[in-house]
């Protein structure tokens, strides 16, 4: 018996240029799970959207066949006209895309769109399809079927969106399922709920799963079989176990070198020192009012922060770690000065150990000045913060020409040496960031936080939208620059392991309150809050023998009342942060 | 049940804002340094004719001009009582022209709804041929399609529309026999409605209709093109595509209806503009719409029927308005459920 789906030498090219995909192999058997691992740009998307010739406009398919075996028959995916394409997109093979926000229309309702799969490739009648589409709803996990059934997107999260998109996918009861980065955009929490939810679909139908994604802790979760690209060729494939523990090819290696890992040895971490604190947030609170929609509703309070106490000493990385809206972004923007806190909050910034401190939120105009030298911020995508129409060179001596600092000729050779320190060429200035991959982009933003010798560098997730063997050489790259300049990081990030590695200190925030706070060792040894076990357990680690827990996520993750006790917070009541050993501080009643 | 709610609070903002649009038609109007009869007062007694100046100053206190300008205004709306009692816009009294010797509800008359005929006619044009037409562009982007409707309609938007309409009526003419001129045949004039009368009057609309709507066509079109590559490149119409939906129906579906919404709002801005730049149009084609009689009566500062027209296209905007509004929250439910629990 031939394989459910067989890809043989498949090659797609854009134009007249190079092929980006060449001479694809890989089959998958029925009911198996086969993941396509590969960074950016490797092809791993492309080739499995040729199964459903849903390709961009200018894409051709050079040579190859793919072939769909599956109990309808056997269907030659490449020959067939594009009616008989429709028959089996979304019936026979359904699909999963990345962006679960961006996936549905937003003015059609979740029901609507669900059930048209069934109108399509059933002609299904409204209230058939409506039964059926409720059954899935209940499948995959929707706590009130005939509410999810009536709503519109945009009323739902985004793990709950995804739930929509893989209801859509199976509701036709496909044969084979092809994920395309199925949780990247996801929260690290709701990602492991989604993984556990696709496995247990899987386990339930039968059905086969192409898993694209880059994460080997994905992988390794998931998949029975891999298939590792590189620049649009297999690199290796085969089961997953051998592959894992002992990757033969040197650039599965490499992916595995560069994944970062959450350390599982016992260490104490020293506290963050006390003395010479560059920053200190007093009792930093943020509320943000939402006008409601109609007059006669009163405007509801959101708390971003709420009594934020961090230290960050001269020369040490602090890290706030959470979930999209925890509020570790606006922690950020606070300190820089960008938003202003509720009143009774403060925020200090000394720029040398012996000088008074100065009141972010209370700056005269040259103090400003002095302060924005001083404090500079790296932000999460390197594609949209740089301006296309600039040069390199202008971007980079731009902050020297604001503040007025050295002639023209001082400011061009300082922003040569800036690009040196952060491993590109000066040859490179004159050319325009779109010249640049990710990575090599991520190092002139960082270059040009540099530019003015600040001492204190916010960065927002800086590492988020890259692949992780350049995540690797960015962080590795911060690193440097923190010993060789002594600067002080102020790190914000949804990653464990990238957190475990840079920082000295780590504060794990969830709705706008520091649940736990201790040194990076202390943390992931000996993590005590209910939350951050949660977040480490749902981290998928690429180690076949550890798998995720899903139990301890769906319990830490979901909302403060399924707490232990001690944990447990309301608007109203919030038990303080308690030191329960030196420099690990938890929020609990004790 | 939101739905009414949210009309009825819409009707209600909307006689409030037409209001406000009242205090300022009157107040533009009477910025001008005197007015119709105090202008002619001066001339006539320059010339020393006595007779004229007392008919003049008789019709001054007739019409309260020589009140305080706050009386006036709400004399004028119907809020205060005038010489003969409470007798304004409210009341259906819609005030004197004094350029025209006749009262104002005489000469606008038929024009206010051959006015709203002739620009809903073009209203609808436009819709008509924008939204094929767009729709298509976008769908075939690219193509000579898209390249032949893009040229055809930046030639509608470069012809100023005086041109067209008058080599409209050459051809229209002489090739198939339509009418030059008015908005009907001249023996119906005055006449009551009819059938023939109605087919007369639709036969002169073809042109005007074409004339005044293919700037605002092509305009749209383009503009639909826009919105509908956008959303073509947006993941969801990715989602409709792997579900296995046939091109037309999800173009039809999805992006169409999200690149609607802009359309939708423009209803409102569109009658204003249809009015103003259909001025220039009716004169060249002789159609009694209100646009030459609002020329006019600006000039000579004749000032009750000027007020009047304003008033009209201001409550043909605000209408207009209203409904798109209307039309979005029914469209859009991220318009309608803002803040609903999720």
């Amino acid at each position: 018996m031939s394989a459910l789906l067989s890809v043989r030498d498949l090659s797609i090219g854009f134009g007249t240029g190079e092929s980006v995909v060449t001479d694809v192999n890989f089959d998958v058997e029925a009911g198996q799970t086969l993941a396509l691992v590969g960074e950016s740009g490797s092809g791993k998307t492309i080739s499995c959207r040729a199964a459903l010739r849903i390709l961009p406009r200018a894409a051709q398919i050079r040579s190859g066949t793919i072939t769909l075996n599956d109990s309808k028959g056997t269907a030659e995916l490449m020959e067939i006209s594009e009616r008989e394409m429709r028959s089996i997109r979304g019936n026979r093979i359904s699909m999963i895309f990345q962006e679960p926000m961006r996936s549905l229309s937003p003015l059609h309702k979740i029901g609507n769109q669900v059930s048209e799969v069934l109108w399509l490739h059933r002609g299904a009648s409204e209230s058939q399809a409506r039964t059926e589409v409720l059954e899935q709803f209940e499948r995959v996990g929707f706590p009130d079927p005939q509410r999810a059934y009536d709503s519109y997107p945009f009323e739902m999260s985004g793990g709950m969106r995804q739930r929509a998109m893989i209801a859509m996918a199976m509701v036709a009861k496909p044969e084979l399922l092809i994920a395309d980065e199925p949780t990247t955009a996801l929260d690290v929490t709701t990602q492991a709920q989604v993984l556990g939810l696709i496995k247990e679909l899987q386990r339930e139908t039968g059905m086969a799963l192409i898993l694209v994604t880059h994460d080997l802790g994905v992988v390794a979760n998931m998949a029975e079989r891999v298939v590792v690209m590189h620049k649009g060729r297999v690199m290796e494939s085969g089961p997953a176990a051998p592959i894992l523990t002992a990757p033969a090819h040197p650039y599965t290696k490499q992916l595995f070198d560069a994944a970062p890992e959450i350390p599982d040895q016992e260490a104490v971490g020293l506290p963050m020192p006390s003395e010479d604190l560059i920053l200190q947030m007093k009792d930093v609170s943020k509320t943000y009012t939402m006008r409601a929609s109609k007059g006669w509703q009163a405007d509801k309070a959101i708390h971003a922060c709420r009594g934020v106490d961090l230290n960050l000493a001269r020369g040490k990385t602090l890290a706030i770690v959470g979930e999209s809206g925890s509020g570790k972004t606006t922690a950020a923007r606070i300190a820089l000065g960008a938003e202003l806190p509720d009143p009774g909050g403060e925020v200090l910034f000394r720029t040398s150990p012996n000088e008074d401190p100065i009141t972010v939120h209370h700056m005269t105009r040259a103090q400003r000045t002095a302060f924005q030298r001083k404090a500079q911020m790296v932000f999460q995508d390197p594609y949209s913060s740089l301006s296309p129409r600039m040069r390199v060179q202008d971007a980079m001596t731009e902050p020297l020409e604001i503040h007025r600092v050295g002639s023209t000729s001082e400011q061009r050779d300082k922003a040569a040496e800036m690009l040196q320190r952060v491993g590109l060429n000066s040859d490179m200035l004159k050319r325009y960031p779109h010249a640049f991959s990710g990575g090599q982009r991520q190092r002139l933003s960082i270059a040009r936080a540099m530019m003015l010798d600040p001492q204190l560098i916010v960065c927002d997730e800086p590492t988020s939208a890259l692949d992780v063997s350049v995540q690797e050489q960015i962080l590795t790259l911060l690193e440097n620059l923190q010993d060789g300049l002594n600067l002080s990081y102020f790190f914000i990030s949804h990653d464990l392991a990238v957190v475990a590695r840079i920082a000295d200190e780590v504060a794990v925030m969830r709705r706008g309150l520091v649940v736990e706070q201790a040194p990076p060792e202390t943390l992931f040894y000996n993590p005590r809050h209910p939350y951050t076990k949660a977040l480490i357990a749902a981290q998928p680690e690429p180690d076949i023998n550890r798998p995720i827990d899903l139990k301890m996520v769906s319990l830490g993750a979901g909302s403060p009342d399924c707490w232990d006790e001690a944990f447990r917070f309301s608007d109203t009541v919030i038990p303080s942060l308690v030191e329960l050993e030196p420099g690990h501080k938890v929020r609990c009643h004790v | 049940m939101i739905m009414l709610r949210y009309a009825v609070y819409r009707f209600f903002t909307m006689l409030l804002t037409l209001l406000v649009v009242s205090v300022l038609v009157f107040v533009i109007i009477n910025l001008p340094p005197g007015d119709y009869l105090s202008n002619q007062i001066a001339e006539l007694q320059a010339s020393g004719q006595s007779a004229g100046v007392a008919k003049a100053e008789f019709l001054r206190a007739e019409y309260a001009l020589d009140r305080p300008m706050w009386e006036q205004f709400l004399i004028w709306i119907g809020f205060w009582p005038g010489p003969h009692g409470f007798s304004g816009l409210l009341q259906g009294n819609y005030g004197w022209s004094f350029e025209f010797d006749r009262p104002v509800s005489e000469i606008v008359g038929d024009t206010l709804w051959l006015t709203v005929v002739v620009n809903l006619a073009a209203i609808l044009f436009v819709y008509a041929v924008a939204l094929p037409l767009g729709v298509l562009a976008a769908a075939r982007s690219r193509t000579w399609i898209d390249y032949t409707s893009a040229f055809v309609g930046y030639l509608g938007l470069a012809t100023p529309n005086f041109l067209l309409a008058l080599i409209l009526f050459y051809y229209g003419h002489q090739y198939f026999n339509l009418p030059i001129g008015g908005l009907m045949d001249p023996s119906f004039e005055g006449e009551p409605m009819s059938w023939a009368k109605l087919k007369s009057i639709l036969i002169h609309l073809i042109v005007p209709t074409f004339v005044i709507g293919t700037s605002g066509a092509s305009a749209m079109m383009q503009r639909l093109r826009a919105n509908m590559l956008d959303e073509l490149g947006k993941p969801y119409v990715e989602t409709a595509i792997a579900k296995g939906m046939a091109p037309s129906r999800m173009l039809t579906k999805y992006p169409l209806r999200v690149a609607f919404n802009p359309f939708v709002a423009d209803i409102g801005n569109l009658l204003p503009s249809m009015v103003s730049g259909s001025v220039l149009v009716s004169v060249v084609l002789g159609l009694q719409t209100i646009g030459p009689t609002l020329l006019t009566a600006l000039k000579t500062q004749d000032q009750f029927l000027s007020a009047f027209i304003l008033m009209f296209v201001a409550l043909l905007t605000l209408i207009g308005t209203m409904i798109s509004d209307i039309l979005l929250v029914m469209l859009d439910p991220r318009i309608r459920y803002e803040g609903r629990e999720a």
